[in-house]
């Protein structure tokens, strides 16, 4: 083959390749899930906080009892604090240590809040809520380790890389919005924070069916115990809690064990399901799904009560000169008060909220 | 591991990339070292069985020509001295000694083969029978033996070196490691096809230098494989479950359908699998038999035979059919039926018995089921009858002359082997023989073609969508299939150009990539044929 001929077979080869990979590509952008549109706002969540590059007083990590439970904005307006919450649905313990990680190599907060109720799972649980809370991270060693620790058996690493290799079925379920959302992810959150202002009372609650064992796993407490030293490492002050939610059931064994941990290793514990009346909790109308997570009145409560809590034992910065944080929250403000008239609206309107995923009530 | 699996393609990858950068004298042992990984994968219990029957068969190959070596060197030492009779026994013992070895071989490892597959259902039988006789339910406890992976398909390949060994077609591979390598190469283990020793190991056992066509040629065929596997049959192997795992709910046309839709599905799992195999090969410079000659266009049973799963019907033909009908037995026989029945018997007698013979032991080779028995006779009693009825189409052909050779004739004959060999596959099936054939008596008692237009079918477990990906896939197949009696079609497209081929290989890549029934939410199908 003659040295021309060579070349313009080696053109072509490159040029072939760079087609086919950008075909790929653009498939993989169509077929992904576009999770804000899909009315699964718990998929946007992680991602959000890139989204934001200012600094965090506090940073919430856990599942959905801290971003369905505490707002950044009425901490904000109440407090003065800056928070984040890094939250998303049924979020692993190994995830929310990875997701910490990555965290402090952006930010040092003053502190972290951890909900502990992820202490309760000891292995990889759901490939649904995987991909939830694993898609939206950005590549690092943090994810590497995310990703590794998280995978069910019938998953594979690869598809955590390329996640057309995941989502390559959805084209026969593709939309307008998977178009339209190529390049473009929706931001539905405030701070990490899903708002739902809708009402649905608790009920009456069983009480937990008793367990075999009540140890939480030594996984588990691994976690915890990297998550802590993470923490005295960059200087931050841990704080545990356990949201209010009335189930999954919180036995009294397992809040034992935390008690003790936090004892062991000095940091604070706050179990709030003893506060519900000193927050002033009333889980007739401060919860959106019978006493699972709280509602936007239920949160707003909480967050006031912990914000309290925060400037008596916390050492935080005060903001009140920093007139750039100062025009950001209020931005940020005007549009959570605007989403929360907006849910308002249409619970009035329409008896619940259709444009935020809320089914009709039947 | 799985020709589909993440780790199958990583694997060929790097041993790829290896064959070709590594000194050429170590390309075979690198191959053996990438088969006995890829096997590891099985289990060490599967790969203890596969060291038993290398290390059994080379050894009682090397005998088998160490006697005829003995014989030789006897021979050219005394073959002026001696008379044509001491020669002669000469040559029986030498024969004798190299039958004791041959056939220790062969006991040694079809042995092996019969217990780990077979023991279950023997004493299975057996003990349906006590129980019949008013015994316990399972008077002798079933050993449940783990079946290794590719066991049928290494052990006939290995038995055919140690026959033609034996046979004195060539001589036995000293080297244990290289015919360690002819016995496990990787890409055939899984599901074949079972390679000749002489056809396979010049070039297996050969330095290959890197040819850049050769190798986008065998890349090309694999990803024609992947295709036909996650693109077409992966898809409907979820109809296959469907309409025969409820036997009561879906008769009638349904039945046809399941004909229809497992021809389809078997043939893209089992040629797709193939396709990966000779794929893998190629790119390595390794020319692997062909297993399939487009099955689906042939006019008769018999024709459809040998282009279907080629390399296994020749192995009986050449084994068994074949010995079986010459044998001093059968010649004994024969003349009896003659003396008895007329030439017409003796003439039919051996073939018949041959015959039966041969799709008896066939069906035994697919699983240990009386599934497998009863369609492996009834291939061999269609085989016999179109024989038989040779002479009618004869007459019939002399009475419409101008119809033989009409498409629309050759159409028919290919819709009528299609569905014949539909009906007995579906053995394949369904759990057990009467349930089998009470399913195919309903096409008759229960015709029901309404649900081919009211939308039934799109309740069969899969989607709409899943329908016309599966139905599009199978349509291109059927297209290369009509393309290929022109020639081989990647030959063809190589003379286009250059362009158009990475147009069309790139289409076919994205294809797989995305309507591929892979990953979560889709069951990871081995390959049919893997569990023979």
């Amino acid at each position: 083959m003659k040295t021309k001929q060579k070349h313009a077979v080696l053109l072509t080869g490159v040029i072939a390749v760079l087609i086919l990979t950008l075909c790929l590509f653009l498939l993989q952008e169509l077929l992904r899930p576009k999770y804000g549109q899909l009315n699964i706002p718990e998929g946007t969540l992680i991602a959000d906080y890139y989204d934001d590059p200012t600094h965090h007083d506090v940073i919430f990590i856990g599942d959905c009892e801290v971003y369905e439970n505490f707002s950044p904005v009425t901490l904000w307006e109440e407090q003065g604090i800056t928070s984040f919450i890094r939250g998303s649905a049924q979020q692993l313990i190994w995830q929310s240590c990875y997701l910490l990680e990555e965290t402090l190599g952006y930010e040092t907060p003053e502190v972290v809040v951890f909900n502990v109720l992820s202490m309760k799972y000891g292995e990889p649980q759901s490939e649904a809520y995987n991909r939830l809370n694993l898609d939206g991270m950005r590549w690092s060693a943090a994810k590497l380790g995310a990703v590794r620790a998280s995978m069910t058996e019938e998953e594979d690493f690869l598809s955590y890389v390329f996640p057309l290799l995941r989502y390559h079925s959805r084209w026969s379920e593709l939309g307008w919005e998977d178009v339209t959302g190529m390049f473009r992810r929706e931001s539905v959150s405030h701070g990490g924070f899903l708002m739902r202002a809708d009402v649905k009372a608790a009920g009456a609650i069983p009480e937990g069916r008793p367990l075999a064992d009540y140890q939480f796993d030594e996984t588990c407490y691994r976690y915890l115990d990297r998550m802590t030293a993470l923490c005295a490492e960059h200087g931050v002050q841990l704080v545990l809690i356990k949201a209010p939610s009335l189930y999954p059931y919180w036995y009294s064994q397992w809040d034992e064990q935390m008690e003790t941990y936090a004892r062991e290793h000095n940091i604070p514990y706050l179990n709030f399901l003893d506060k519900i009346d000193e927050v002033g909790l009333d889980f007739s109308q401060d919860t959106y799904d019978g006493g699972l997570h709280l509602n936007l009145s239920g949160a707003e409560k909480l967050t006031r009560w912990f914000g309290r809590w925060l400037m008596e034992n916390c050492d935080l910065p005060d903001h009140g000169d920093d007139t750039d944080i100062q025009a950001l929250w209020t931005r940020r403000a005007e549009r959570y008060h605007a989403m929360a008239a907006d849910q308002a609206r249409e619970l009035a309107e329409l008896g619940y909220l259709k444009s935020y995923g809320a089914k009709k009530p039947e | 591991m799985s020709f589909t699996s993440f780790g199958f393609l990583l694997f060929f990858g790097i041993l790829l990339l290896l064959y070709y950068t590594i000194p050429k004298s170590w390309q075979w042992k690198l191959l053996l070292a990438g088969s006995l990984f890829f096997y590891a994968f099985a289990g060490w219990t599967a790969m203890s069985y596969m060291a038993a029957a290398i290390l059994s068969t080379w050894l009682c190959g090397r005998e088998i020509g160490k006697c005829y070596a003995a014989h030789e060197r006897w021979l050219a030492e005394n073959k002026a001295a001696s008379d044509r009779e001491t020669r002669k026994a000469r040559k029986a013992k030498a024969k004798s000694a190299a039958r004791l070895w041959m056939l220790g071989g062969i006991a040694f490892n079809f042995g092996a083969l019969a217990v780990v597959k077979y023991a279950d259902f023997l004493l299975g039988n057996v003990n349906g029978l006590i129980g019949l006789l008013g015994g316990g339910e399972e008077t002798i406890p079933l050993p449940h033996f783990l079946l290794p992976m590719g066991i049928s398909f290494y052990i006939f390949q290995a038995m055919g070196y140690l026959l033609d060994v034996y046979r004195n077609k060539y001589p036995p591979q000293r080297n244990l490691g290289k015919f360690a390598l002819f016995v496990s190469f990787f890409p055939q283990l899984i599901q074949g096809p079972i390679s000749r020793y002489d056809a396979l190991a010049p070039s297996l056992l050969a330095e290959h230098r890197w040819d850049a066509s050769r190798v986008a040629f065998g890349l090309q065929r694999m990803l024609w494989g992947f295709f036909k596997k996650l693109v077409v049959a992966d898809r409907l192997m979820a109809v296959v479950r469907t309409l025969s795992g409820s036997p009561d709910e879906y008769q009638g046309v349904y039945v046809l359908a399941l004909m229809g839709v497992y021809a389809v599905t078997l043939y893209a799992d089992f040629t797709g699998g193939i396709d990966v195999t000779i794929g893998a090969a190629e790119c390595l410079g390794i020319e692997v038999a062909e297993n399939f000659q487009r099955p689906f266009f042939s006019k008769s049973t018999a024709e459809y035979w040998r282009r279907w799963h080629i390399t296994m019907g020749s192995w009986f033909r050449d084994y068994i059919f074949y010995p079986v009908s010459i044998s001093k037995t059968m010649l004994g026989w024969t003349q009896k039926v003659k003396a008895k029945w007329g030439p017409g018997a003796g003439k039919r007698f051996p073939v018949y018995l041959a015959t039966m013979l041969t799709w008896f032991v066939t069906g035994v080779w697919h699983g240990a089921s009386w599934n497998f028995i009863v369609w492996g006779l009834l291939n061999g009693v269609i085989i016999l009858i179109s024989q038989e009825l040779e002479p009618l189409y004869a007459r019939f052909h002399q009475r419409f002359p101008r119809l033989g050779g009409t498409f629309f004739w050759r159409l028919f004959q290919v819709g009528r082997t299609f569905w014949l060999m539909g009906a007995v596959r579906v053995l394949d099936c369904y759990r057990d023989v009467p349930v089998t054939f009470r399913a195919v008596g309903t096409i008759f008692t229960g015709f029901n073609p309404s649900i081919l237009f009211d939308g039934s079918l799109l309740a069969l477990g899969v989607s709409g969508a899943d329908w016309l990906a599966a139905g599009a896939g199978a349509l291109l197949m059927l297209a290369v299939s009509l393309a290929q009696r022109q020639g081989g079609v990647r030959k063809r497209l190589a003379e286009r150009p250059l362009a158009l081929r990475w147009a069309v290989f790139g289409a076919l890549l994205l294809a797989v990539v995305v309507f591929g029934a892979y990953g979560v939410g889709f069951d990871a199908n081995q390959f049919i044929y893997n569990q023979f």
